[in-house]
């Protein structure tokens, strides 16, 4: 970034070629600010000062719009990518848990299948060349788990900023799930509730169409506290109520992005009516 | 420049609603409580609305040039486009700056950048030398921030600054991290107010400032 042209982001454009604007004004840089109207006009690209800031306010709005949505759909490409690396870390992690606890189960009577147990096993000093193998393995299993906790902590932080109704509905982790799910939020925005409910639930979907087998009630957001915590016989009208909701702040959030509280207690209203109804 | 009630031309107090409070002309932006044209300048959503409410002296008479850093969702920027001329409004996050291109579509002497308040070489060549920077940024080296962008400023010109005292440590006292805010910003301004902006903003300090 150190050769500045220190051209306004009007030089060598076309008026009305609004693609060339966006382009400059996100590209371009400049040391020192400059009399860019004067600038402008003595250029010939405006007519006068009042014409100059008729172009930039056309072309500094088309601009900020596209970089705006840009930026939006990256950030919810980066939450899709480590909700993945979150139930990577999380497998990986409990799979080598057992291998480390089946192994270290020959050399130590106390082992146990247990990420506790694995971290301390990664802190022992090692006394054979078995043990030191075994050791190192735990220690790999303790770096999963290490990540596991960060990516969560950048989940945490990061979906209440791209997501910020969703993210207060369900937790942050659960939505960046849906979102990942969905393939992103803009998708997700557009999907019915009967799809979010069942997102995550593909499998028992597709055997409920090819004939049999019951429809699924609910995917990933059986996770939220409003569907598991609902005894059996109302958690399909829960699911139904929360996923309703969540269709509705992923809306929210792709469209116009305000948070909006009121949706978090307008569940709780519905969720606790679905519970009080008692057995049928 | 300024009236004798220091605020800037197109800022009036007026009864809305019931409520004497601030006001200025243009389209309503957040709800705020509107008669005829005019639109309450709620003080409890804007640092520079606080500010002028107490009447401090910003520098801002109305018309003149303004680099707004840190414009969020354009509650603020909307009411100094009211009254001020050609107004710059950066901002960084694109959630809110989707709130702000709407409220720039409807003011034609607003012009909404999306970029980094901490790297002006990145909007030098859109943003002119203004009269006024109005800088509202949350994020660590508030000092830094204006300091940078110094060179937007011409001589005769006012920085009014809202320093947040949470975001540069929120362990700290906030007296002590206004001290060094000051001390640092004192290396290219000369401060001419300050005030606690308490109980509506807490643990903010507002800075009037000239460049040296």
């Amino acid at each position: 970034m150190s050769d500045h042209t220190d051209d306004g982001w009007f030089a060598g454009l076309d008026r009305g070629d609004l693609d060339g604007a966006r382009a400059a004004i996100e590209t371009g840089t400049a040391e020192e600010p400059a009399d860019w109207p004067a600038a402008a006009v003595a250029a010939g690209f405006a007519s006068d000062e009042s014409d100059y800031y008729t172009a930039l306010h056309e072309a500094s709005l088309r601009a900020t719009r596209e970089a705006v949505r840009e930026r939006e759909q990256a950030d919810d490409r980066q939450l899709l990518h480590s909700v993945r690396a979150l139930d990577d870390c999380a497998r990986m992690a409990n799979e080598l848990t057992e291998r480390v606890a089946e192994w270290a189960g020959t050399q130590d009577p106390e082992a146990d299948v247990d990420i506790g147990y694995v971290r301390e096993l990664a802190a022992r000093e090692p006394q054979t060349p078995a043990t030191e193998r075994v050791g190192s393995l735990a220690d790999r299993v303790t770096d999963l788990d290490d990540e596991q906790t960060r990516l969560r902590a950048y989940i945490e932080r990061t979906a209440p900023e791209v997501a910020p109704n969703l993210s207060a509905l369900a937790d942050p982790v659960l939505a960046a799930r849906l979102i990942g799910l969905a393939g992103g939020l803009e998708a997700l925005a557009k999907q019915p509730a009967g799809t979010v409910q069942v997102l995550g639930a593909e499998e028992a979907l597709f055997a409920h169409l090819q004939g049999g087998a019951d429809p699924p009630k609910h995917g990933v957001i059986y996770t939220h506290e409003a569907v598991h915590g609902t005894d059996p016989e109302h958690r399909g009208s829960a699911a139904r109520a929360l996923a309703g909701k969540l269709a509705i702040a992923a809306r929210i959030d792709h469209y116009s992005g305000d948070y909006r509280p009121e949706l978090a207690a307008d569940l709780e209203e519905r969720i606790e009516r679905i519970r009080a109804r008692g057995s049928s | 420049m300024s009236e004798s009630n220091g605020l800037p031309t197109g800022v009036e107090w007026r009864r809305i609603d019931g409520e004497r409070g601030l006001a200025t002309r243009g389209e309503p932006v957040y709800g705020e409580p509107t008669e005829g044209s005019w639109r309450r300048w709620e003080p409890r959503r804007s640092k520079l609305g606080a500010l002028l409410a107490r009447g401090v002296d910003t520098g801002l008479s109305g018309g003149e040039t303004v680099l707004y850093l840190g414009a969020a969702s354009g509650t603020t920027v909307s009411h100094v486009a009211d009254f001020a001329g050609p107004t710059y409004a950066v901002e960084f996050a694109p959630r809110p700056t989707r709130d702000l291109l709407a409220v720039a579509e409807r003011r034609e002497n607003l012009f909404p950048l999306l970029a980094d308040a901490r790297q002006p070489e990145r909007y030098a060549h859109v943003v002119e030398p203004v009269d006024i920077v109005v800088q509202d940024v949350a994020t660590r080296g508030q000092a830094r921030v204006a300091r940078a962008n110094r060179r937007f400023l011409r001589e005769s010109g006012r920085l009014v600054l809202a320093v947040k005292a949470r975001s540069e440590d929120v362990t700290r006292d906030p007296t002590a991290v206004f001290d060094d805010v000051l001390a640092e910003l004192s290396e290219s301004y000369e401060v001419l107010a300050t005030e606690r902006l308490e109980p509506l903003h807490t643990d903010h300090l507002g800075v009037v400032a000239r460049p040296l």
